[in-house]
């Protein structure tokens, strides 16, 4: 199944369990059915809960969480995560402040997800990865898609916590297989070893052996694996993977056993430099672990650029996996 | 032509008011008096924007409402609030980070919640979240409205023309009250506000009231079949009160010239009301004076107001 299906019949799921549940956002009705056709079928089958809005990001995400403040659960769909800039007050002074600034806790079980990513030639407007813009927000959290973990899990334990959250889907990924059963590949396994929201493991042979580890969002797994097989293959560098579904707040303490066994930490992401993610994994490492290791986390991240619409040109900013092939064989000395 | 509240007409005498109202208006004018005293004195920190010369305007509104419909306030909140819940313990207590805060201290002046009350500090944010709120009532009390209160400075954000869209579109019970008070902040609306706000509302083919009266009885009689008809059909309103910031912005930012104070001064209705010197008037003018002195020396004798922090 790919991921796309996972996550279309993950909202289908939820929205017969759920009475009250609400999705808004640009042309998410059937026949369309949103741009990338998440929302296929749905309203169709809850014409009076999913809303076809205006061209009013900042507007309708507004509306859900006003939605959400009466009590009512509510996902808003930002058509490209390029747009979520728009809604950024509403995000950020509104629903991420409102569950505490009025000095107790108010529910507010909001979600608003955002296609991200590039790969796909529809340029610097259409195609970024906005996740850091969001990091280090009180009240908010993060949440990436990956093909390790199942959507309806991860849209339940969203909702289920009553507070604002921001979902980033990358757009290549929903055209890709999700995993099952252990197996990434025919080299690589995956487990899912820790507690929710779970973090996936993917490694080898033994997980404690792996010569290096790479921490990295779903939206770059298949990448990923492409860079590990090439590792193993050509340089001989065992690699194990972490994939992440909540970026932020990171819990690092499950993490830290395995992160131990590891010559070298990379943390890989489509944002471009400056502020990232990774910048904040790393220093949570360097923090609680900087004992511990040979080196510093090495970060891997799209160029201080905006993304070219040619395809030429739009490979020379983005993270490939040839750019964390050879990050990841260069500091280990291949 | 945008229309100027400096081109008022004369004040006209006011219409006798029920003790009930006319002390409400007395309570909100010597709550925000106070505020400006104690921050004098140095008894309050941070800011705080009053409404002197607008109060009638929620003491107006406030009996149109029931306590299930959802009210949003805006910076310039205090006499929404009190209208609704005569409440000047808990609100001086959330101003002044006392023990028995509204919201323990943490929201402050502009960021207040109470049951369905809510108001916030970010100009125009407020209409697309009590669109949501007037999706959510229509779904499940019909008859339930939505009332925001805005300023003429608000129409400046894209976000109120979003949600006037939708509530529009989505046929909402959403009463959009506009205080236009011909000022926002420091910049007079005509230079600040093209057209006018009759027309924008007409736009979206949403029905607008415009009042220039301060007299609560008059306004109430204007009103209340407007918001009947929000109740029963389910559809959006904008109502426009022309009327005057007495004060500064918030404490001592006024940059206005002296004739257009003195033109908000000539209508405002405590002067109004004082003129037409009632017994009454000059009775609930001393208790209301008193009993805000009372409030603010119990509250100022609390102990700091305590958050656990989520």
């Amino acid at each position: 199944m790919r991921v796309a299906e996972n996550l279309n019949r993950s909202l289908h799921t939820l929205f017969e369990d759920n009475p009250d549940l609400h999705l808004l956002g640009e042309d998410v009705v059937d026949p369309y059915g949103g741009a990338f056709k998440i929302t296929r079928g749905l309203s169709t089958r809850f014409p009076d809960r999913v809303l076809a809005t205006p061209l009013s990001e900042g507007g309708f995400v507004g509306v859900a969480a006003g939605l959400a403040l009466a009590g009512v659960p509510a996902i808003a769909e930002i058509m490209f995560a390029d747009f979520v800039t728009l809604a950024f007050d509403q995000i950020v002074n509104f629903a991420s402040k409102s569950v505490s600034m009025y000095g107790r806790a108010l529910p507010l079980p909001l979600l608003v997800r955002c296609p991200t990513g590039a790969g796909r030639g529809y340029g610097p407007t259409h195609s970024q990865s906005l996740q850091k813009h969001f990091i280090g927000v009180p009240g908010l959290s993060l949440y990436e898609i990956s093909p390790f973990h199942d959507n309806l899990a991860l849209l339940s334990g969203i909702l289920a916590q009553a507070e604002p959250a921001v979902l980033f889907e990358d757009k290549i990924l929903y055209t890709q297989p999700m995993f099952a059963g252990g197996r990434a590949d025919e080299l690589f396994s995956y487990d899912l070893p820790y507690p929710d929201p779970g973090t996936a493991r993917v490694f080898l042979d033994d997980p404690d052996g792996a010569d290096c580890v790479l921490i990295a969002p779903g939206g770059l797994a298949y990448r990923a694996l492409r860079a590990m097989r090439a590792l193993l293959l050509d340089d001989e560098i065992s690699c194990l993977l972490l994939v992440p579904t909540r970026l932020h707040p990171f819990d690092l303490e499950p993490l830290m056993g395995q992160l131990k066994h590891a010559r070298a930490i990379f943390v890989a992401e489509d944002s471009t430099a400056g502020g990232t993610w990774g910048a904040e994994i790393a220093h949570q490492v360097h923090q609680r672990m900087w004992g511990d290791l040979e080196r510093p986390v090495t970060l891997i991240h799209s160029a201080d650029s905006v993304i070219p619409a040619a395809a030429h040109l739009e490979q020379q900013v983005l993270v490939r996996d040839t750019t964390i092939h050879r990050t990841i064989a260069g500091v280990l000395g291949a | 032509m945008t229309t100027s509240v400096a081109e008022a007409a004369p004040a006209r005498r006011l219409s006798a008011l029920a003790d009930e109202d006319l002390g409400l208006l007395l309570l909100i004018r010597h709550f925000e008096l106070k505020l400006l005293d104690l921050f004098a004195e140095g008894g309050l920190s941070g800011t705080t924007h009053t409404c002197l010369g607008q109060e009638y305007v929620p003491v107006a509104v406030s009996p149109l409402l029931d306590l299930r419909d959802f009210v949003f306030s805006n910076h310039r909140g205090h006499g929404h609030y009190l209208a609704r819940y005569r409440d000047p313990h808990g609100l001086l207590a959330e101003i002044m980070g006392r023990r028995g805060a509204l919201c323990n201290g943490v929201g402050g002046s502009q960021h207040l919640l109470r049951d369905s009350y809510l108001s916030s500090g970010v100009q125009g944010q407020s209409l697309p979240v009590a669109t949501g709120v007037a999706l959510a009532l229509k779904r499940s009390e019909s008859g339930r409205l939505v009332c925001a209160y805005i300023g003429d400075g608000t129409w400046g954000e894209g976000a109120v023309y979003e949600a006037l869209n939708m509530a529009a579109l989505w046929c909402l019970p959403l009463v959009v009250v506009v205080e236009h008070n011909g000022i926002a902040q420091s910049t007079p609306t005509e230079r600040q506000l093209a057209g006018t706000i009759a027309d924008r509302a007409r736009a979206f083919g949403i029905r607008h009231h415009r009042t220039e009266s301060a007299d609560v009885n008059e306004i109430r009689a204007q009103l209340s079949p407007l918001l009947e008809c929000v109740r029963r059909d389910s559809t959006p309103l904008v109502v426009e009160f022309a009327t005057h910031r007495l004060g500064a912005h918030s404490k001592g930012d006024d940059a206005r010239p002296q004739h257009a104070i003195d033109e908000a001064r000539e209508q405002d209705w405590y002067a109004r009301y004082a003129a037409q010197s009632s017994v009454r008037f000059t009775r609930l003018d001393a208790e209301m004076r008193t009993h805000i002195d009372e409030v603010a020396a119990e509250v100022a004798a609390r102990p700091p107001a305590a958050w656990e922090r989520r």
